[in-house]
């Protein structure tokens, strides 16, 4: 069998991931007052809008998600027998 | 009109099934990849026209309506077939590979199809021969899927065809044009296409078959059934308002259920509703803007789409798991699919660089033009919510997260070729966009690397990563669990089973007491009477004959028993018997 790869088992990979990942989405917000808008509604036009919806997207999909989960889970062999 | 020199693309599929099976394995192997390549070949070399055309019955049949709108399906169903038959090259089940020509012959040909009749045959050859790349997995849940796949299609097929009927009888013409949503004709062959389209509540046939395919077989089931009634929406119900409507909806409710799937198939699956809802939408905005969305969508989707289900497939193939609970940390043993999955995501995502966003973007720029706020806002929201199913999920419970122990090698080499091809299209069609640009139905004046959209889509999607990773690491995020979700399919699934339950107490029940009452005692009281009638008859006159010949009470008892045997063996003499059975008829002539 061929070597593994193991990059993430080692935490220091994982910090230094998620520290890139902190530093583009600061560039991101840092980047958005530089770019020409030509929005076709004003909420859209405003500063840092992309960034708060879609981050505020995320969490209502992920929390609407979990409560869908309480109604429609079932086991496994639900439908079975 | 041009003279049939070259075979219609979709026979050289349809064909190419019946030879399959009786090919040596290599012979087969070279037709597999050989095949998509004639049919390319024919496609470049007709212009746009209308070909193939037979008048049957007095109808005009067109079996070959190439222009702009087919000939890019056309295209990216014959490419896709060639990346998905090159995924299944080392397959050796002749089921799964006629099953895999007969289907793409059947795209092909609804594809081209410029009449109603025709387009309903290759609509129901496609029916008929997915199936078979469900049944193929031979397990008792891919049985049962596919066995609930093909009643749902036949329905749908049959709601195509009732509108089709009503169609040809309002219109006397069979010949495929735009329709608006009047009448019952127009709505049963919306609901006939909606289903195939997998339009909310229609839908949830995909998620219940799509996962229980073969490896291989879910990478075309991806690609045809979905996009060839994508092309049929648009060719016929452009501009319906109902579709943005639709469209918008079936791109975020099915977030919410794949969130919280545990089988990585099923949740593409969702996902790929996600994306057509996105088409849906661009048809039903209607403008040429949108439309060429709707097609680059189409187009970009199948890719990324199969690459996904390429990865899934190859997880499944080498390791015979997929889900979410049983799977994990394969980056270290599988890097390269690792890689393909993660350029699926991407795409999917719509992430800049990648497909999906110079195919996306069009669409719901479109719906900023046309100025639908809430249709806009929900577009955008759907694409915050695709990062966190289909762009992280799908990876990182497959590739990263907890480290399941399994240490599975790379799929064959086909297979990572494969996937290899459609993650550069991938890339190319998303850095390079113009000749698929170039290839849409209409004049394309859309640029999507502005900073502004670059910046904006960046942000939507890295701060969703973001909410995903905080979610994540507080444990917010709905855990993995061993489960499974309650869909639309409930109700023929468990509304079958009492429906069926029902009937058969109802019907069963009913049928018994008429067997009872029917069967067994009025006929047995009808068969004995018949059956004692002439003996009772003859002694009906033993009294009278007593009387005038002055026997004795004992001698008329023995003559009664002696009649009653002799009728019992039928032992009588014939004319006795005969004079009995007609005064029987006799009696009866008089009381009827």
């Amino acid at each position: 069998m061929k070597k593994e790869i193991k990059i993430f088992d080692n935490p220091k990979n994982v910090k230094r991931l998620l520290r890139g990942f902190y530093l583009s989405l600061a560039v991101l917000l840092a980047a958005d007052p530089f770019v020409h808008k030509h929005a076709e509604f004003p909420w859209a036009g405003k500063h840092q809008f992309f960034a708060a919806y879609g981050f505020v997207s995320c969490v209502l999909v992920i929390t609407i998600a979990k409560i869908l989960r309480f109604f429609v889970k079932r086991r496994e062999d639900y439908y079975d027998d | 009109m041009m003279t049939d020199v070259w075979m219609h693309p979709a026979f050289i599929f349809l064909i190419g099934g019946l030879l399959a099976p009786l090919m040596p394995a290599y012979a087969k192997r070279g037709m597999m990849l050989f095949l998509p390549a004639a049919a390319l070949a024919v496609l470049f070399s007709l212009p746009n026209d209308t070909y193939w055309v037979y008048r049957v019955m007095g109808y005009e049949l067109i079996l070959g309506r190439i222009d702009p709108l087919s000939r890019v399906f056309a295209y990216i169903f014959v490419l896709i077939s060639f990346i998905a038959f090159l995924f299944a090259l080392n397959v050796e089940d002749d089921l799964q590979h006629t099953a895999a020509f007969a289907y793409a012959g059947g795209a092909l040909g609804v594809t081209f199809a410029g009449d109603f009749f025709s387009l309903y045959i290759f609509w129901e050859i496609m029916a008929v021969a997915s199936t078979f790349l469900i049944l193929a997995r031979r397990t008792e849940r891919s049985r049962a899927a596919a066995h609930r796949y093909i009643l749902v299609h036949l329905l749908g097929g049959l709601f195509l065809l009732a509108g089709i009927i009503l169609y040809v009888h309002d219109t006397g013409g069979v010949a495929i044009q735009k329709l608006t949503l009047s009448g019952p004709g127009s709505w049963l062959i919306f609901i006939g296409i909606a289903l195939n389209a997998a339009i909310p509540p229609l839908h949830p046939w995909l998620q219940d078959a799509y996962p229980e395919a073969t490896p291989t077989g879910s990478v075309f089931l991806s690609a045809f059934t979905t996009k060839s009634a994508v092309y049929v929406m648009a060719r016929i119900f452009p501009g319906a308002e109902l579709l943005i409507w639709l469209g918008a909806f079936m791109t975020i409710f099915p977030g919410f259920y794949a969130e919280i799937e545990n089988d990585i198939r099923r949740v593409l699956s969702y996902s790929l509703m996600n994306q057509v809802g996105f088409m849906m939408c661009g048809i039903g905005i209607g403008t040429q803007l949108a439309i060429n969305g709707a097609v680059s969508h189409a187009f970009c989707h199948i890719l990324y789409k199969a690459l996904l289900f390429m990865a899934a497939g190859s997880v499944l193939h080498v390791t015979g798991k997929i889900k979410c609970t049983e799977i994990g940390g394969l980056y270290k043993t599988m890097p390269l699919t690792c890689l393909f999955c993660l350029v699926g995501a991407a795409s999917i995502s719509a992430f800049p660089l990648f497909n999906g966003f110079v195919s996306k973007s069009m669409i719901i720029s479109a719906a900023g033009h046309e100025h639908i706020p809430i249709a806009w806002l929900m577009l955008q929201f759907a694409s915050a919510g695709v990062i966190a199913h289909a762009g992280i999920k799908v990876p990182f419970f497959t590739f990263f997260g907890h480290d399941s122990g399994i240490r599975a090698k790379e799929p064959p080499v086909n297979m990572l070729i494969a996937m290899g091809i459609a993650a550069f299209l991938c890339v190319f069609i998303g850095v390079f966009p113009q000749p698929l640009y170039s290839i849409l139905p209409y004049p394309v004046d859309y640029v999507p690397y502005t900073g502004a959209h670059v910046v904006g889509q960046l942000q939507l999607l890295m701060f969703g990563m973001f909410a995903f990773a905080l979610m994540i690491r507080s444990g917010y995020y709905p855990p993995e669990v061993r489960a499974i979700n309650l869909d639309v399919d409930w109700f023929y699934r468990i509304g079958g089973r009492i429906f069926q339950g029902a009937a058969d107490r109802g019907l069963n029940g009913l049928n018994g007491i008429a067997d009872q009452l029917l069967a067994k005692k009025l006929t047995g009281s009808v068969c004995r009477f018949a059956r004692q009638a002439p003996a009772n008859l003859v002694l009906f006159f033993v009294p009278a004959v007593r009387a005038l010949s002055g026997m004795s009470k004992d001698e008329s008892g023995k003559i009664r028993a002696r009649i009653l045997a002799a009728f019992e063996t039928g032992s009588v003499p014939i004319g006795l018997s005969a004079a009995a059975a007609t005064l029987f008829v006799v009696i009866l002539f008089f009381f009827t």
